[in-house]
């Protein structure tokens, strides 16, 4: 941010860490990078029942620029590979990844010629979240553990080098 | 109980037709590849089966010929369904391209193609359909190494 270069850890920086990480974990944009069966429990997190709203992370963008968590939400195959790198790349710091499902996490049971044995071998991951497709109540756990996370972090970390 | 489609199928390519049956009235022929066009001309000329419902293949390795060929056909005025089978040699994997008469085999092939490495011949554009441009092989050829992975980009770590 600029001022962080000139003050380090000191007082200023680290109420400034609260300040920002206290508006970040509360207000996410997310991306959905939807691919398969797993959206439908992605959905159902949206509507009413269960309401992703309370945490403050209803407005998914469609934009990769306007987003910093991608939820990515399916199987990813190797054709399909460089599209969802792509979408990593062009999202702004700071910004987290989301992976949501077995498929996502480590392929699932799709161990074949066309499938991605898990996101994480193509972008850094943050939360993971198990489960086919993991229930609602798992994804809000998932996001409650990505805002501890984001509480942890400092406007002094660069989080990928 | 003798069948109204094979009996006039044998009747009309007594050369052609390897072997046919009926299972709980799942009609099937099976056929050299050779008759493959002029049959599907007949039954969609003559016997009213007026759509392409599918088109795949199997691999049957190591039985030599080693992949079959599989055709789906149905006709909506008689509500009759048959299956056509060819069998196909791995070492001249080359069959009629059934485009001239379905524009929907289009497709189907291209797929069995991309998957089997089944060449169509007469097919106006015979290229891969799933799989990405510079992937080596067909994946749902039983030798198709298991664990084989071609990414398109470098993996991390
Ligand atoms: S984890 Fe299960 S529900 Fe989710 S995309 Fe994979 S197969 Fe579908």
């Amino acid at each position: 941010m600029g001022l962080e270069t000139v003050f380090g850890h000191s007082f200023l920086t680290t109420r400034l860490d609260e300040a920002v990480n206290w508006g970040r974990k509360y207000s996410f944009f997310q991306y959905p990078f939807v691919t398969a069966c797993c959206g439908m429990e992605y959905m159902s997190v949206f509507a009413s029942a269960y309401d992703i709203a309370r945490f403050g992370a209803e407005y998914p963008r469609f934009s990769p620029r306007q987003a910093d968590v991608l939820f990515v939400v399916g199987t990813v195959n190797e054709k399909l590979a460089p599209v969802l790198k792509r979408v990593y790349d062009q999202m702004c710091e700071p910004k987290w990844v989301v992976s949501f499902g077995v498929c996502a996490t480590s392929g699932g049971f799709y161990d074949n010629y066309a499938t991605v044995q898990g996101i994480d071998k193509i972008i850094p991951v943050d939360i993971y979240i198990p489960g086919c497709p993991p229930r609602p109540e798992a994804i809000l756990d998932a996001l409650i553990k990505l805002q501890e996370k984001v509480s942890r972090e400092s406007v002094l970390d660069r989080k990928y080098k | 109980m003798t069948n109204y489609l094979l009996e006039t199928f044998k009747a009309k390519f007594p050369d052609d037709v390897l072997d046919t049956h009926a299972f709980r009235g799942d009609e099937t022929v099976i056929l050299k590849k050779e008759a493959l066009l002029k049959a599907a001309a007949f039954l969609k000329d003559e016997l009213g089966f007026d759509f392409l419902m599918d088109l795949t293949a199997a691999d049957y390795l190591p039985r030599e010929p080693r992949f079959e060929l599989v055709c789906h056909f149905y006709s909506s005025k008689n509500n009759y369904r048959l299956r056509l089978k060819c069998p196909v040699a791995g070492t001249d994997a080359r069959v009629a391209s059934l485009t001239s008469l379905w524009t929907g085999a289009n497709w189907f092939e291209r797929e069995a193609y991309d998957m089997y490495g089944i060449k169509f011949e007469g097919h106006p554009d015979l290229r891969r359909i799933l799989m990405y441009d510079g992937f080596e092989g067909h994946p749902l050829r039983k030798d198709y190494p298991l664990k084989k992975r071609q990414p398109r980009i470098p993996h991390r770590e």
